[in-house]
Parts: structure tokens; C-alpha cells; sequence
């Protein structure tokens, strides 16, 4: 039983030492510190945006608008907060108010989370292209800076995933407040008899999503330094990805964070496997595919064998 | 007289149409445990809920601890008033641990080593509840049976942080629990009422309201139809009182029975071993007892999945959960009759709508499901109603073979006594049913029963032997012969 458990826990990081290894069999010159920074270096912003998603899928709820709204946020900090810190810190603000005025919408008014984010994944864009039309923009120094840091034996974005990942297993995992999140996914009615508001729950939980999709916009523009409105529009798919990927689940509350970090790094990883495997940039969406069902695959064998015993 | 924790002065509940309290007046002492009975629908639910805070009333007033509230009643102020409600569907989250599910009742259970605290709390009401449990604080509760997630619902809901207890309202708390954990509930009952804690027992077991409430009042159509000490009530009155007629259970039916010679349906062997295989026959009834989760459950699956088990007929199974293995949430009564029967009422490769109503019309007039459309959402139903609907799944359905998966669980009296008569019907039409029961009157209704202990078969007793002395000798006897 505990073996099981295990094994289904320790799956996600399975598949990521499975894809490091396998890359580092095909090209071995990545197996330096150098090598390790430049494949993980896009890591960062996707697992921000994992997280993001992850708060979001903890209360039953899927945002299919993450990528775009990465992309507005690139776009606000290129051009406004370059331009006025202020103004521009404000914009962002805004921008997590609207999640949460988005989370207390679709919990108000009982509609389906998938629709709503659909249509506002378009709202978000419309935004981003009027914000800045063509691409372009500045990224501040600060960002930049702080992207290009580089520390000593382990490379920045692995140290970034662990800081990040822990964080937030604490904050949902282990704190009093995150099962009272994590509560409210696997049992929302529970959960109102027990006193506890669903609406601010929800309100708390797009809020954070909507703060680790601008974490996740800033950190991508300090490694770009000029933004464009489409530039994240595939992190939708990879959040989710990445989350279930981690070992979470669509409904019930079952989430890792630390897992949803590491299934980040993994579809990261797998992007660079393919590359190194000269498979043509077409191809790759599926090829990706192909990684999460066999994850997927592996983890309902494990949990069937669990069921059964 | 005893302070009273909580009174209700003339409360109504209409929901639209539906009056489901008509002026209901009840006082509740300190230290009494409040027996309540009544048929599904009599207003039970909506009174513990407006109790608990999760419904507010339409007219009437509520004191709680001598002061009169207003319109501010609410979970959260319930809980303030130490009122706690353990409700007949369970309401753990299934993704959490036992630990963290008691936090989630207790807002001060929180800040640095909030997690230490709230597994000694439960633990210690687990141990003290339920000695010998085996539920661990860290177990998450998806990885329990149902019965171990009832008692770690029944022990959270006397955990005390800063709140006081004052009300602990058990709604059909022992459904899921086998003979010895529910005498040791019924045993904590008396000793927390006698510490001044007042409990209203709703249940639909009536050994139990009379064996353990100090006083009892029957509802009846949303008022309260009569009101007593408990001694002054026996079994007979108690269910007069409740309006429907309950026949003693008869055993005559299975005497005159010759199933020994009637061709044989399902033989399967217990996944545990053991000696003796199941065996079921043609037209016969057959019981499987012994203590919760001791197999029985496992043997109805195996038949069902043909899984070291030879099955000579269509199977149908009625499951005993019905809020996660048997109704569907969003359709209509209708479909949830007709949905184990598309195959037949398929025309050209489409589901003939017109036979499809017909069937579910049908059933719904045979089995007497109380409803003035079959199209109505399933949810509108009562419990006791949806499992009906559940049973009229089954026999509408080609299966030949019923299995059963304590399917009363929860369902008021007089449900009980035609669905009772029904089984026996379409059991002497030629059908097999094989029913897993925790409540052992039940069986008194089949031909035969196999007690199961540890997975394995431990006694197979003929009518003639089922007692409750017997099964309980064999439900609690040792591996080793």
C-alpha cells in the first residue's frame, strides 16, 4: 500500500530523471552547468504558470487563458512598467483583481470556469495588441537582471523550480489555509457546512493564479527582453500539462505543487530531447502528446494495482 | 428542569410549492439524547438543517441557549452555539487526511503546529469513540471504507477546540456501521449526554431510538405527530405513530421453498479462500451477513465482474452509496430506470423514446416511486425514493441475477416493507437475488445466508439458523476452526 502511494508520488520525478537522462545519453555536452541553464532556462516562466494553473484546478476549475494573459502581462511590463514603475505596477495589480473578480463571477453565477476563461483568453489578447501592436518593448534592467543571475554549482532556474515548488507545497500543502483550499475542491458542499465561504476561497485561489501568471509574464520578458502578445499562448496547454503531468487531478482537489514544478521541467526538457532528436519543430506538439500519455498511462496502471489490492 | 439548549417555536420551511415544515415546536434539554423517527419526507433533513444553520426558516423562531436569533442564523453561528451536525450523506473531503478534515471544522486549529494538534484531537476522540478502530489521523479519507469514514465523521463532530459542544445531531449514524461499532457509538451517546452534551439520534433502525433516546418525537408531514419518553413507547406504537403498518417479518416463505433442486446460477470462490464457495440458485434469496467490510461487498463485485466466479444469467446491481456508484445527478427519474436497459429498447441503432417511457412509467407505478413526473431530475426525489428508482434499474433490466449492495441503507420503514415484498415476488417469478445487509432482520428474508469474516466465508446458514445469536457467533469467529 505505502509502496504504491510511493510510486505514485515519485512518478513525476521518475519521468523527469527518464527525460534527463535520455538527453543527457543523446547529447552529453548538456550534462554542465552551461548545458543545464540554457534547457531549463524557459523552465522558469512555464512553471510559474503551472503553478498558476494548478490553484485554479485545485477548486474543480480549468483556466484556458493563462497563456494569453502571460502574454498581456509581458506586454504591460514592456511598455508601461518600463516606462512608468508605477503605472505599471498598478496595471498588474489590476490584472490579479480581475482574476479574482473572474473567480468570484464563475463561482456567483455557477458557470463553467472552461467557457469563461475561453472567452477571456481573447479579452486578454485584445488587450495585449493594443497595448503593444507589434512586437516589441523593453524589458526594465531589473528583470533582466534578476533573469541572468547566476549562482555558483547549481543553475539558476533549477534552484528558482525548488524555491518556487517548496513555497507553495507549504503555502497548499501543509499550511492551515491549503486544506481549506484543497478542502474545497474535494468537497465544496463539506466545506460550506462547515461554515467557510466557497466565494472567497475561490476569490483567494484565481487571485494567486492570477499572481503566479504575472510572475510567470515578468520572468519570461526578463529572458526575452521585448515582448509580444502571442508569445506565451502555448503555456495553456503546458500548465495543464504540467499539472497533471505533477500528479494532480482535473477534479477533487488533488494537487502537488511540487510535482507540478517538476512536470514543468519535464515538458521543458522534453521540448530540448526533441530538438537534440532532430525531430521537426511539427511534429513536437505531438511528440509531447505522446510523453503525457505514457506518463498519464503509467500513473493509471499504478493506481489501478493500488485499487485492486 | 435541565437548561435547553436549543428551541423551536412554530418554524416553516416551504421550498416553492413544497411545505416540508409546517410548524414544527421542539425543545431540546442539556444531557438528553432526543430520539427522532419518521418516514422519508416527514421533515427530518430540512429540520436538522435549519438546526445546523445550512437553511434558514421561513417563519418561526429559533433559541439557542436561552437568546432569541434573528435573521443571523448560520452555519458559522450554529457552530458558535456548539451545534454540530453529522449528516446522513457524508460530508469528509475525500482528498484529505482524518487530521485535516477535523481542521476544517475548527477555525482555531491553525498557525504554526496546527497539524500536531488537530491529529491528537481526533485520535484521542477516535480512541475514545471507537477503541480499536484502526483509523489512523494521517489515513486520507478516500483510502477508507465507508464505515471507517462514518466513524471519523461521527468522532470529528464531538471534537472540542474553543467552541463549546452543546448539540451533536446524528443523522442514521450508524447506516454504515457494523454490530460492534455501533454499540459503541449508541454506549458514547450515554456517556457524552450524561456529561450535559444533548444529542438528537435520527435513525430508521427503531431498537436503536428506543434502546438509547431519552425521550422521542415522531414527525409526520412536517409537524411533529406525537412526543414521549422514550419507555413509554414500544416498537409497535413507535412505528403506529409514524403512520405506516409494519408487518413482523415472516419466514414462512423460504420453508416451503425447494431450491436444493433448482438449477444453479453463480458458484464463485471467495478472493480470500476459505473452504466453502458461494452459491446461488435459480429463485432464490441469498444473504450475505457478517460484520462491515468483511468481504461481502468484494463477493457481490466478483460476481458482477464474472472474476473467478461462473454466472449463468445477466447480472443487475443495486448499489448500496447511491450518492457515488448508483444515480445519475443530471438526468431524469426516467433515465435512471431505463439506462440498464438501452440495449433492448434500442431501434436501428437509436433509443426508441416511446418504449423507453413506457418502461420507465411502468416501474415507477410498480414499485410506487413518488413522483408526478418521471422527468423530473432525480434530485428531486427523496432518498428513499432514489434508491426505488435504483431498484426499478434492476428489475426493469433483463438481469436474471439481482446483486445487492445494502441497499436500505438509510430508507425509512414502510419503503422498506414493499421493496421486501417486492424482492420476494420477483424472486418466486424465478429471479436470484443476492443481498449483502448489515442489518441482520433483514435476513430473515432470505432462503439462505453465507456469514463472511476476513474475505473468506466463515458459516453458511440455512433459514432455520438465522438468528441473530448465530450470525453474530459466526461474524465474530476465529480464523482458525
Amino acid at each position: 500500500m505505502i509502496g504504491r502511494r510511493f510510486l505514485r508520488q515519485a512518478l513525476p520525478f521518475l519521468s523527469l530523471a527518464v527525460v534527463l537522462a535520455a538527453i543527457f545519453f543523446v547529447q552529453p555536452r548538456t550534462m554542465s552547468y552551461f548545458g543545464l541553464n540554457l534547457m531549463l532556462q524557459y523552465a522558469v516562466p512555464i512553471a510559474l504558470a503551472t503553478i498558476a494553473q494548478m490553484f485554479v484546478i485545485t477548486v474543480n476549475d480549468l483556466d484556458l487563458s493563462i497563456g494569453p494573459f502571460v502574454g498581456l502581462v509581458g506586454s504591460i511590463a514592456a511598455t508601461l512598467l518600463y516606462d512608468d514603475p508605477v503605472l505599471g505596477m498598478a496595471a498588474l495589480l489590476a490584472c490579479i483583481a480581475a482574476y479574482g473578480a473572474v473567480g468570484a463571477l464563475i463561482h456567483s453565477r455557477n458557470l463553467p470556469s472552461i467557457v469563461v476563461t475561453l472567452g477571456l483568453s481573447f479579452v486578454w489578447l485584445g488587450i495585449s495588441v493594443l497595448i503593444l501592436p507589434t512586437p516589441g518593448g523593453n524589458a526594465p534592467g531589473w528583470l533582466k537582471w534578476l533573469m541572468a543571475v547566476q549562482i555558483p554549482l547549481v543553475p539558476f532556474p533549477i534552484v528558482a523550480a525548488i524555491i518556487i515548488g517548496g513555497a507553495v507545497q507549504l503555502a497548499l500543502m501543509y499550511s492551515s489555509f491549503g486544506v481549506i483550499a484543497r478542502g474545497a475542491g474535494g468537497n465544496p458542499r463539506a466545506l460550506a457546512r462547515a461554515g467557510w465561504s466557497m466565494l472567497w476561497t475561490k476569490v483567494a485561489m484565481y487571485s494567486l493564479a492570477g499572481f503566479f501568471g504575472v510572475l510567470s509574464g515578468l520572468s519570461l520578458l526578463g529572458l526575452t527582453t521585448s515582448a509580444d502578445a502571442h508569445v506565451a499562448d502555448r503555456y495553456t496547454l503546458y500548465s495543464i500539462a504540467g499539472v497533471i503531468l505533477g500528479g494532480g487531478e482535473f477534479i477533487g482537489g488533488r494537487v502537488s505543487p511540487m510535482g507540478a514544478v517538476v512536470g514543468a521541467l519535464t515538458l521543458a526538457l522534453a521540448g530540448s530531447f526533441l530538438i537534440f532528436l532532430r525531430i521537426s519543430p511539427d511534429w513536437q506538439i505531438g511528440a509531447q502528446g505522446a510523453i503525457l500519455i505514457v506518463v498519464l498511462a503509467l500513473r493509471a496502471a499504478v493506481t489501478l494495482g493500488e485499487a485492486r489490492r | 428542569m435541565t437548561p435547553e439548549t436549543i428551541r423551536l417555536d412554530g418554524v416553516e420551511k416551504t421550498f416553492g410549492a413544497v411545505r416540508a415544515l409546517a410548524g414544527m415546536d421542539l425543545t431540546v434539554a442539556a444531557g438528553e439524547c432526543l430520539g427522532l423517527v419518521g418516514h422519508n419526507g416527514a421533515g427530518k433533513s430540512t429540520l436538522m438543517h435549519i438546526l445546523a444553520g445550512t437553511l434558514a426558516p421561513t417563519r418561526g423562531e429559533l433559541t439557542a441557549a436561552g437568546t432569541r436569533v434573528g435573521g443571523q442564523w448560520s452555519t458559522a453561528a450554529a457552530q458558535g452555539q456548539g451545534i454540530r451536525c453529522v449528516f446522513q450523506e457524508l460530508s469528509l473531503c475525500p482528498n484529505l487526511t482524518v487530521a485535516e478534515n477535523t481542521r476544517i471544522v475548527h477555525g482555531s486549529l491553525r498557525g504554526p503546529g496546527w497539524k500536531p494538534r488537530a491529529r491528537a484531537l481526533i485520535r484521542a476522540k477516535l480512541d475514545e469513540i471507537f477503541p480499536g478502530h484502526g483509523i489512523g489521523a494521517d489515513d486520507e479519507i478516500a483510502s477508507l471504507a465507508i464505515g471507517k469514514r462514518q466513524m471519523a465523521e461521527i468522532a470529528r463532530a464531538f471534537t472540542v477546540t474553543d467552541n463549546p459542544l452543546r448539540l451533536v445531531i446524528l443523522d442514521e449514524p450508524t447506516s454504515s456501521l457494523d454490530a460492534v461499532t455501533t454499540h459503541q457509538l449508541l454506549d458514547y451517546v450515554r456517556r457524552e449526554t450524561a456529561r450535559g452534551t444533548a444529542i438528537i439520534l435520527i435513525s430508521h433502525l427503531l431498537g436503536e431510538i428506543l434502546g438509547t433516546s431519552d425521550r422521542i418525537v415522531v414527525m409526520k408531514d412536517g409537524r411533529k405527530a406525537a412526543e414521549r419518553a422514550a419507555k413509554d413507547f414500544d416498537r409497535t406504537s413507535l412505528v403506529a405513530a409514524m403512520g405506516s403498518e409494519a408487518r413482523p417479518g415472516d419466514t414462512t416463505r423460504a420453508a416451503t421453498r425447494q431450491a436444493s433442486n433448482a438449477d444453479l446460477m453463480v458458484r464463485a470462490v471467495p478472493a480470500a479462500g476459505g473452504g466453502t464457495a458461494f452459491e446461488a440458485r435459480k429463485g432464490e434469496i441469498v444473504g450475505l451477513a457478517g460484520l462491515a467490510g468483511h468481504g461481502q461487498t468484494r463477493m457481490l463485485l466478483q460476481i458482477f465482474s464474472k472474476d473467478r466466479a461462473e454466472v449463468a444469467a445477466p447480472v443487475a446491481f443495486i448499489a448500496g452509496d447511491r450518492q457515488s456508484d448508483g444515480i445519475f445527478n443530471l438526468w431524469s427519474i426516467a433515465r435512471n430506470i431505463t439506462v440498464r436497459s438501452f440495449s433492448a429498447l434500442r431501434r436501428g441503432g437509436l433509443i426508441d423514446l416511446g418504449r423507453e417511457a413506457r418502461l420507465a412509467e411502468e416501474w415507477k407505478s410498480r414499485i410506487g416511486i413518488r413522483t408526478p413526473d418521471v422527468d423530473n431530475n432525480i434530485l428531486t426525489l427523496s432518498g428513499g425514493n432514489q434508491q426505488k428508482t435504483l431498484f426499478a434499474r434492476a428489475l426493469a433490466s433483463d438481469a436474471a441475477i439481482i446483486l445487492m449492495d445494502d441497499p436500505m441503507r438509510g430508507v425509512d420503514v414502510g419503503t422498506k416493507q414493499e421493496v421486501y415484498g417486492m424482492i420476494r415476488q420477483q424472486a418466486e417469478q424465478g429471479r436470484t437475488f443476492i443481498w449483502y445487509t448489515t442489518e441482520i432482520e433483514e435476513l430473515s428474508h432470505c432462503d439462505r445466508a453465507y456469514v463472511f469474516r476476513n474475505g473468506a466465508i466463515s458459516a453458511s446458514l440455512a433459514v432455520a439458523d438465522l438468528t441473530e445469536e448465530k450470525v453474530l457467533e459466526a461474524s465474530f469467529a476465529e480464523a482458525a476452526r
